[in-house]
């Protein structure tokens, strides 16, 4: 005998309500204001005092503060934002979208002024020696 | 009859993570099944070995992606009580409402996957649905799906507002009704009864002996709940662990889908008390000595063994996780059900396998 379950019930009523899936890629999902995307450094602000690379749990971040070079690897990276909340100049953040799919293992370099006070102190050392 | 003997698994449709079962079987009857497990270890323990206290966070949140919040809730308060680290109130409610979000999104995922298990998508794709609406709020607040990272030593690290709260409650009353809206299905369904009722059988003696955890073991009749330990914000929370006799996979599913009902409830009272104040505390010093933690995982209880030695790195740590305590009531009750049965019963255990093998 037919029987009508009450999952009947459900599928007919999903028949005339709105549908829960997008047409991905052509209809995309606005992420959400906190998402953890995508890192990037506010290269100008950084320090390069190597707070992130040593906060950081799977340690992607390099800093080489004399040539002023910050180095992510998003392949390794884990997005948890911690490097983001240690930085004492605020100088990471977090976008809201990912990187576009790679066929490459590209870094995220970034280059900036190493810090002046290690010129300065060379500078003094040349004038106090010269 | 002869005895033939069938592997089952690690690769089988069912099961989402690699699990062996050497089933021997008489006719249609299985007679014994012996498991076998090793295909996912990674070692993560080990990792405390170069990754700092803190970092380690990270890693253990990583045994599991289904709990990754719990273990890293295990894990902070494991540390803190051997640390003598005063968590703020603040913190340990909040840490409380995302523990609990992560287990009705478990037990949704689960409830989909075991409906799945015995054919039924329909209700598979439903229960997804619902689901989806808590992978958001996870989204929203901590800025992941799936790995929430929002523990640190001494708190947590994010904080909800008011409207994030607002949202949270009218979220959950819409999770709520569309799983109320399939309570007949999901308990009374001819298809769930018919595949679930009677199967898997677990007596409470059994339960106790083989030492079960989770559902597996409140399915049998004994009412013991992790969260009953009062860690994080539970104590000031009202619940009692849900329990059923049966001890059949019926039972259990039936445990696991008022549990989330439950769930939503202590996140409600969790956000109705949530008290002001910080929401993280600095913590000095390394871990000295040995500890223990349990809390309550979906899946049951987990468990984590510290030792330290005054240095930032620990010297060891141990997990055991609660499918792990699962497999050898699951291997007791598979004898005697069908072999086309099987499938069902390993899935009403909710096994973790990548959890149990770290
Ligand atoms: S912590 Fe901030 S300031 Fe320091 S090196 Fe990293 S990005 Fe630069
Ligand atoms: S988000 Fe986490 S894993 Fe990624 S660089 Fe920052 S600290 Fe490292």
């Amino acid at each position: 005998m037919f029987k009508i379950t009450p999952m009947t019930k459900n599928i007919l009523k999903n028949l005339i309500t709105k549908k829960s899936t997008r047409p991905y890629p052509f209809v995309i999902r606005e992420p959400f204001e906190e998402s953890r995307g995508e890192l990037y450094n506010d290269i100008d602000n950084c320090i390069f005092c190597s707070t992130c690379a040593r906060k950081c749990p799977s340690q992607c971040i390099t800093v080489d503060k004399e040539k002023g070079i910050w180095t992510c690897d998003p392949f390794v990276c884990v997005f948890c934002g911690t490097c983001m909340e240690a930085c004492p100049t605020h100088c990471l953040h977090h976008k809201r979208t990912w990187r576009p799919v790679s066929g490459q293992r590209e870094m995220i370099e970034m280059q900036g002024t190493p810090p002046k006070s290690k010129k300065k102190a060379a500078a003094k050392k040349e004038e106090a020696s010269g | 009859m002869a005895k033939t003997i069938i592997p089952f698994g690690p690769q089988h449709p069912v099961l989402p993570e690699p699990i062996h079962l050497s089933l021997t079987v008489e006719d249609e009857i299985v007679t014994q099944a012996v498991p076998a497990l090793g295909y996912v270890h990674r070692g993560l323990e080990k990792l405390c070995d170069i990754r700092d206290y803190h970092h380690m966070i990270q890693v253990v949140e990583r045994v599991c992606g289904i709990c990754s919040k719990i273990h890293a809730m295990c894990y902070c308060h494991g540390l803190e009580e051997m640390m003598q680290v005063e968590v703020p109130p603040r913190a340990k409610y909040l840490r409380t409402i995302w523990s609990e979000l992560h287990r009705v999104h478990s037990h949704l995922l689960w409830l989909g996957l075991f409906a799945d298990g015995f054919g039924f998508e329909a209700l598979f794709y439903q229960l997804w649905k619902i689901r989806e609406r808590v992978m958001d709020i996870n989204e929203a607040t901590t800025g992941n799906r799936v790995i929430v990272s929002v523990n640190v030593m001494g708190g947590v690290r994010k904080d909800l507002s008011l409207e994030q709260i607002r949202w949270i409650l009218s979220e959950l009353e819409l999770v709520e009704s569309e799983l109320k809206a399939l309570e007949s299905t999901i308990l009374d369904d001819y298809t769930v009864k018919e595949r679930t009722v009677g199967k898997g059988m677990l007596t409470k003696e059994q339960a106790y002996d083989l030492g079960a955890a989770g559902p597996t073991l409140r399915g049998s009749g004994i009412a013991q709940d992790c969260r009953q330990l009062n860690y994080a914000a539970f104590s000031d929370l009202e619940f009692e662990p849900v329990v059923e006799y049966d001890g059949d996979s019926y039972a259990r599913s039936k445990v696991r889908y008022r549990e989330t009902l439950q769930s939503i409830d202590l996140v409600r009272q969790a956000l109705h008390k949530l008290p002001d104040g910080e929401i993280n505390v600095k913590v000095k010093g390394n871990p000295e000595g040995e500890g223990v933690a349990r809390v309550e995982q979906p899946r049951g209880e987990l468990f984590y063994y510290f030792k330290g030695n005054g240095t930032k790195h620990l010297e060891r740590l141990r997990i055991r996780t609660p499918t792990f305590a699962n497999i050898p009531p699951l291997a007791a009750m598979l004898p005697g059900i069908e072999l086309a049965d099987v499938p069902v019963v390993v899935l009403s255990i909710d096994p973790c396998i990548s959890c149990t093998e770290r």
